[in-house]
């Protein structure tokens, strides 16, 4: 077992921000099927450079995220390699929640009738994130659904499927100084009509520098070439 | 259409084009030569912080590709403007824009020289002294661009669906700006391996 250095519990609707170092490994653990963790992730310091949806996408031919895929920056580096996953689909494409969404999907929950069991959206849940670290709406671009997984058919509709269970995980490596934002609150097209969503446990572990036969960075050329960019003396 | 447009024009391959398109208008993008993407963001005008936001159009549709009748949704949740003509068929919105950096990751390291349509955004935002920079280039639509993501999620570069004299046309539902890149990738079929002009027109 891993020496686990932080270990915190994410609450339903709670959300959190931190810098993932360099060869750390963050654990995202489910309670339930309603864990689902939207995710944005910046270079630590230099936050210009930022998760990228579509380089992401592209270089790797995937619409999702699963084990030895990569979280590839607009600057055509590694920010954060998944190295384990518990249920094999963390959805990129379908953004996240808003106050007026939320409205319309739950009706209002506020502070004043509920105190901290009021509703939070996703989107002022990251931008709150955000401001701590003088970053706002115009860094907030597309972020990953992790535990989420929605699927096109033929046609190209989109749908919400039945993913995640309690006790499965994912695990994602850092391999720059990664600014992580999280926010622990229901997907936009999940099929719950109520506001529940299950915590999520973080585990922050030191797991070393990958090896040259590391399956993130072997997957593909694509990889390879990313984590050579990011291994760069210029990076 | 007015015979007296906004504007008409026709942009080379690999070059940009950025304009705003009042309340009403009606805006149209021709594939002149066919299978020629045309990389395009859309802000409100004049504040660009509200912007295109491909992830809030999609979670609204719940279809992926654009067609007739997809509203293209903001980062605050608004409809910026509607496609209400497409000779095409559909319209890519996850594929992003190519870069010198994603070419490296994508071809080889040795590709960063080649022309990429996020070059020409940064040009287009500098040369007409926008108050936006890399932070507001989000993620674009691919206007008749093919990219196929099959039921168990695989995404591809397809060839074009696209030919010539093809067209999609929008209408503004509040001022914006659109900003283009006429994409220079010879790397992927995405340009049919031959970028081309097209013709942007608004009335």
């Amino acid at each position: 077992m891993l020496n686990i250095l932080h270990h915190e519990t994410l609450r339903g609707g709670d959300k959190c921000s931190f810098i993932l170092p360099r060869h750390h490994a963050l654990t995202l653990t489910a309670s339930g099927q309603r864990s689902a963790v939207a995710l944005l992730a910046f270079r630590a310091g230099r936050t210009h450079e930022r998760y990228n949806m579509p380089d992401t996408l592209k270089a790797q031919h995937t619409a999702f995220l699963t084990t030895g895929r990569v979280l590839l920056s607009d600057m055509g580096r590694v920010l954060l390699s998944v190295t384990g996953d518990g249920c094999g689909w963390h959805d990129t494409i379908t953004g996240h929640l808003d106050a007026a969404a939320s409205q319309a999907k739950y009706g209002e929950r506020s502070y004043q009738q509920a105190r901290n069991d009021m509703i939070r959206n996703t989107r002022d849940n990251l931008l709150i994130e955000l401001g701590k670290w003088e970053l706002g709406e115009r860094d907030l671009h597309a972020n990953l659904n992790v535990f989420v997984k929605i699927v096109a058919d033929a046609d190209g509709a989109l749908s919400w499927q039945p993913n995640v269970q309690a006790g499965q995980q994912l695990i994602l490596r850092a391999e720059l100084d990664t600014l992580i934002v999280l926010s622990n609150t229901p997907h936009p097209m999940d099929p719950w009509p109520d506001y529940a969503p299950d915590p999520v446990e973080l585990a922050i572990t030191a797991v070393g520098a990958p090896g040259p036969d590391d399956p993130c960075r072997t997957s593909r050329p694509e990889n390879a070439r990313a984590f050579q960019l990011s291994e760069s003396i210029l990076a | 259409m007015n015979s007296h447009p906004l504007f008409d024009r026709i942009v080379p391959a690999g070059d940009g084009f950025t304009e705003v398109l009042p309340i009403g208008s009606r805006f149209r993008i021709t594939d002149l030569e066919g299978n020629q993407a045309v990389d395009t963001l859309f802000f409100a005008h004049p504040d660009g912080a509200e912007h295109y936001d491909a992830t809030a159009t999609l979670q609204r549709q719940q279809r992926i590709y654009l067609t007739t009748g997809s509203q293209l949704v903001s980062n605050r949740g608004r409809t910026l403007l509607t496609i209400i003509d497409d000779t095409c068929g559909r319209h890519d919105t996850i594929g992003g824009a190519c870069a010198c950096e994603s070419n490296q990751v994508r071809y080889a390291l040795d590709k960063r020289h080649m022309h990429a349509c996020r070059e020409t955004f940064l040009l287009q935002l500098a040369r007409n002294r926008l108050d936006l920079g890399k932070r507001d280039i989000a993620h674009n639509i691919n206007f008749f661009m093919n990219v196929p993501v099959t039921p168990d999620g695989g995404l591809q570069f397809a060839d074009g669906i696209s030919g010539p004299g093809r067209y999609v046309e929008l209408r503004a539902e509040t001022d914006c700006r659109v900003l283009i890149s006429n994409c220079p990738q010879l790397n992927n079929p995405c340009n049919g391996w031959n970028p081309t002009p097209v013709r942007v027109q608004a009335w």
